[in-house]
C-alpha cells in the first residue's frame, strides 16, 4: 500500500501569525493539468484591514531599525530560503508547470535578489541621500526614510516576482501587504512560512491571498496606506481604478509592469518609489 | 498702534515698471490673443485693476502644446546640454539685471512686501536658474539618466508667482523638456514678464510658453493628452483631482501641496531666535506659505515666557503698503482668500479658542488681516488641523519629546517641521522621527536652489531644487 500524504493548509499571513480568511471563504487552487492542488483562503475586505493595522504596527519598529541590522534579517530570508530550495522547485513545478531546469533557475534567482537587496539596505541612504551646498552658513542633508506602509499587488511567477517586489520595500524599512498572484498563491504562504522563521518581525510583511479585484480595491482606498505598488495587475481598467482611488490620500502609486522579466538584476526604482526625501537644515556657527 | 520709534514711509518706486492695459498669451515666442474671455487682475493692496489678462481655453492650451511639442522634437531635445546651460544662464542674468522691476511688479501683483521680493524671492529666482543652468550639461551624473520626457505642462500657486516658476521651469528646461506654464489667476504679470525676459534671451521659440487663466485652463493643460510630465505646486484638494486625472495615463506627475506644520520650541531654546523663527515661520509672506509653521508646538515650561515675548515681537511688525521698504507684512492675495481666513478664523473662535491680534489700524482698500494667534488650541480643533494659508498661528503645548512628535506628526500633511532647542542630539532624533519632508532645526523657512523641498503623505509626492529635482524631468531607470 502507498503512503498517503498529508496535505498542507495554506492560510494567510497577517501579522506573524497564520490564519484563515475570517470569511471563512477558500478557492480551488489548481495544478496546471486541472489537478487539485489546494484550498487556499480568499481573502476578505477585513482581511486585508487587518493586514493594514498590522503593516502600520510593525512599521515603527522596523523602520527604527538599524539599517545593518534590516540588511541581517532580508539576509537571513535567503539563508533560510537556501535551506528549503527543494520544497520550493517542487511547488513551482507542481503549481506552474514549469520544467525541474526553470523551477531551479527561479528558486536560485529568488534567493539571490533578496541577498542582492540585503546588501542595498545600508547603501541606498549613501547613493541617493546627500548634502546639500547651499548659499549660506547652513548644515543641510538630504536622506532618504521609507514611505509607510505600501499595499503591492505581486506578479505572476509566485516566488521570484514575489521576492522582486517585496525585497525592495522591506530592506528600506517599509512594511507591506501584498496580494499574492491569484492564480499561484501556494509559493507566496510557503514563502511567508520562511520570512515568519528568519527573524522578520510579525507584521513587516504580510501575504493575502484571493481575488485582486475584490482585494485591491480596499487596500487602494485604505486613508493608512502610504503606497500602493500595481505591478501585478493585469486589467488595466482596474488598474486605473486602483490609481484613482489611491490619488485619496495622494498614496505613491507604481503603475502595472506587464513585461518585466524578473531575473534581470533589478535598477534602484523599486527601493526609491517608496521612500521620501528628508532634508535637515541647522545653522552653522559658534 | 503708535510709539516713540515711528518710521517715515519708504515707497519703492513703482515708475521702473511699466504694466500694460493687457496680456495676450505667450505661445511659440510671441504674444497672441486667446479665444476665452479676458480677466482683470488687481493690486491686492488697493484693489486698482492693473491689467486684463488673456484666459486661454481649450485650444489655446493645444497651441501652446503643440508649439511646445514641435520646440521639443525639432529643437530643445536635440541642442547639447552646454547649449541649453547656456540659455538657462543668459536667463539668470537677466533675472539679476532687471530684479528691481521684477521685485516691484510681484510686490504689486501679489500684495507681499517689497523687502520679501527684493531680497529673497527675484534672488534665489536667479539662483535657481544659474544652479539648473549647470546640471544641464551634467545630466549623465545625476543618477536619473539623461532622457528628458518631452512636454512639460507646469500649474503654479499664487504665493510665490516667479519663485515657483522658476523651480518648474529651470529644471525642466535643463532637463531638455519644453514647458507650457500656467501661473495663478490673481498674479500672472511676473510670468508675463518673464515671457519677455525669455524673448530677450533669444531663447528658442516654443521651449516656454506661458497660458494664463484659472482651474479650467489647469485642467486642460493637465489633461492634455500630449502632455508627459505635470508638475503642479497648490492646495491639496486640486493635487487630489490631479492624481485622479492622470491614472492610467504615462503621465509623470509630481505634486507640492498643503501642510500644517508643527514648529516645535524645547525649554532649553535659544529662545530670542526661536521668537524670530516662529515670527518668520508663520508671518512670512503673510502666512501665504505652504511650509508655514502654523501649528506653535511649545513645552509646557516656557508656554507662558514664549507667548509673552511673541505677543511683544507681533507687536512690533509692521503692516501695510507693500511697496514701502519697511513693511513686514502686506496684504491678503485676494478677496477670495481673505474670506477663507475669516472664515476659519471664526471657527477658531467657536470651538473655543482665544483669539489674540496685533493691534493696528488697517487700510480701507485692499485685503487685510492683521498678524494673530490663538491659544488653549487642541489637537481636534479645526484651526490646528486645516491649512489656513493665511497670517494666523495655532498654539499648542507638549511636556515630553515623544508627545511633540505625536502632536506634530498627527496631521495628514507632512510637508515640513520646526525644532528649537540647544541640545544637539536631541535636534537629530526629532528630525528623524518628524514624518516631513524638510525639518529645520534651529531655523525656518530656509530655501535653496541646491537644497531638495518637497513633502510625505498629503503634502505631495517628488522633490523640487537639488539633484533630487531633476528626477521628475528625466526619464530614470525603471525595472
Amino acid at each position: 500500500m502507498s503512503r498517503i500524504d498529508v496535505r498542507k493548509t495554506y492560510k494567510l499571513y497577517i501579522g506573524g501569525q497564520f490564519p484563515r480568511s475570517e470569511s471563512g471563504r477558500s478557492y480551488v487552487v489548481n495544478d496546471t493539468k486541472g489537478r487539485l492542488l489546494a484550498n487556499a483562503a480568499q481573502a476578505s475586505r477585513k482581511d486585508a484591514r487587518d493586514a493594514v493595522v498590522a503593516a502600520r504596527a510593525a512599521f515603527g519598529g522596523w523602520s527604527g531599525r538599524t539599517a545593518y541590522n534590516r540588511a541581517q534579517v532580508v539576509y537571513r530570508i535567503a539563508e533560510v530560503l537556501e535551506g528549503r530550495r527543494e520544497q520550493f522547485e517542487a511547488e513551482l513545478r507542481a503549481a506552474e508547470g514549469v520544467s525541474a531546469t526553470k523551477a531551479r533557475t527561479y528558486v536560485d534567482a529568488a534567493i539571490d535578489r533578496l541577498v542582492w537587496y540585503a546588501g542595498w539596505a545600508d547603501k541606498i541612504t549613501q547613493v541617493v541621500g546627500n548634502a546639500n551646498p547651499v548659499a549660506g552658513p547652513f548644515f543641510n542633508l538630504s536622506t532618504p526614510e521609507p514611505s509607510g506602509v505600501i499595499a503591492v499587488v505581486a506578479p505572476r511567477g509566485a516566488l521570484l516576482g514575489l521576492v522582486s517586489v517585496v525585497a525592495p520595500l522591506i530592506v528600506t524599512g517599509n512594511t507591506v501587504v501584498v496580494i499574492a498572484s491569484q492564480d499561484n498563491p501556494l509559493t507566496a504562504i510557503t514563502l511567508g512560512e520562511v520570512m515568519a522563521t528568519s527573524d522578520l518581525p510579525g507584521g513587516v510583511v504580510n501575504v493575502l491571498t484571493g481575488s485582486q479585484a475584490e482585494i485591491a480595491p480596499w487596500l487602494a482606498s485604505h486613508m493608512d496606506v502610504n503606497g500602493l505598488d500595481l505591478t501585478g495587475v493585469e486589467d488595466a481598467a482596474l488598474a486605473t481604478d486602483l490609481e484613482v482611488a489611491a490619488a485619496d490620500n495622494l498614496k505613491r502609486v507604481r503603475r502595472p509592469a506587464p513585461d518585466t522579466d524578473w531575473l534581470l538584476e533589478p535598477a534602484l526604482d523599486r527601493m526609491t518609489r517608496f521612500m521620501e526625501t528628508k532634508t535637515v537644515w541647522h545653522p552653522i556657527g559658534v | 498702534m503708535s510709539n516713540i520709534f515711528e518710521y517715515a514711509p519708504a515707497p519703492e518706486s513703482r515708475a521702473v515698471v511699466d504694466i500694460k492695459p493687457s496680456y495676450g498669451l505667450f505661445i511659440n515666442g510671441e504674444f497672441v490673443d486667446g479665444h476665452g474671455k479676458a480677466f482683470k487682475t488687481v493690486n491686492p493692496a488697493t484693489e486698482e485693476v492693473l491689467a486684463e489678462v488673456a484666459e486661454a481655453d481649450d485650444a489655446d492650451v493645444d497651441e501652446a502644446v503643440k508649439a511646445a511639442r514641435r520646440a521639443y522634437t525639432r529643437v530643445w531635445s536635440r541642442m547639447s546640454g552646454a547649449e541649453r546651460a547656456k540659455y538657462l544662464y543668459r536667463i539668470a542674468r537677466i533675472i539679476q539685471e532687471r530684479g528691481r522691476e521684477l521685485a516691484v511688479l510681484e510686490s504689486i501683483d501679489n500684495g507681499k512686501p517689497i523687502k520679501e521680493s527684493r531680497d529673497v524671492d527675484i534672488p534665489v529666482v536667479a539662483a535657481h536658474f544659474f544652479y539648473y543652468a549647470g546640471w544641464a550639461d551634467k545630466l549623465e551624473h545625476s543618477g536619473y539618466g539623461s532622457t528628458p520626457l518631452g512636454v512639460a505642462g507646469q500649474v503654479i500657486p499664487w504665493n510665490f508667482p516667479l519663485l515657483m516658476l522658476a523651480w518648474k521651469i529651470a529644471p525642466a528646461l535643463a532637463c531638455g523638456n519644453t514647458v507650457v506654464l500656467k501661473p495663478a489667476e490673481t498674479t500672472p504679470l511676473t510670468a508675463l514678464l518673464f515671457a519677455e525676459i525669455c524673448q530677450q534671451a533669444d531663447l528658442p521659440p516654443g521651449v516656454v510658453n506661458i497660458v494664463t487663466g484659472a482651474g479650467d485652463t489647469g485642467r486642460a493643460i493637465v489633461s492634455h493628452p500630449d502632455v508627459d510630465k505635470v508638475a503642479f505646486t497648490g492646495s491639496t484638494e486640486v493635487g487630489k483631482a490631479i492624481a485622479r486625472a492622470v491614472a492610467g495615463t504615462d503621465k509623470k506627475v509630481t505634486l507640492e501641496l498643503g501642510g500644517k506644520a508643527a514648529n516645535i520650541v524645547f525649554d532649553d531654546a535659544p529662545l530670542d531666535q526661536a521668537i524670530e523663527g516662529i515670527v518668520n515661520g508663520i508671518f512670512f509672506n503673510q502666512g501665504h506659505v505652504c511650509c508655514a509653521g502654523s501649528r506653535l508646538l511649545v513645552q509646557e515650561s516656557v508656554a507662558d515666557e514664549v507667548l509673552e515675548r511673541l505677543k511683544r515681537r507681533m507687536s512690533t511688525l509692521r503692516m501695510g503698503d507693500p511697496l514701502d521698504k519697511n513693511t513686514d507684512v502686506g496684504a491678503i492675495n485676494s478677496g477670495e482668500q481673505l474670506k477663507r481666513i475669516r472664515e476659519l478664523s471664526e471657527v477658531g473662535d467657536a470651538e473655543g479658542a482665544e483669539r489674540w491680534e496685533v493691534a493696528c489700524d488697517l487700510p480701507t482698500k485692499g485685503f487685510w488681516f492683521p498678524p494673530t494667534l490663538f491659544t488653549g488650541v487642541s489637537q481636534a480643533h479645526r484651526i490646528a488641523r486645516e491649512e489656513i494659508f493665511g497670517p494666523v498661528l495655532s498654539v499648542l503645548t507638549f511636556r515630553t519629546p515623544s508627545e511633540a512628535v505625536e502632536k506634530a506628526n498627527n496631521t495628514p500633511f507632512g510637508l515640513s517641521a520646526g525644532v528649537w532647542t540647544d541640545k544637539g542630539s536631541r535636534i537629530l532624533s526629532m528630525a528623524n522621527r518628524l514624518r516631513a519632508g524638510v525639518v529645520w532645526a534651529n531655523t525656518f523657512n530656509k530655501f535653496d536652489p541646491t537644497s531638495p523641498f518637497g513633502g510625505y503623505k498629503e503634502s505631495g509626492y517628488g522633490r523640487e531644487g537639488g539633484r533630487h529635482g531633476l528626477e521628475a524631468y528625466l526619464k530614470g531607470a525603471d525595472s
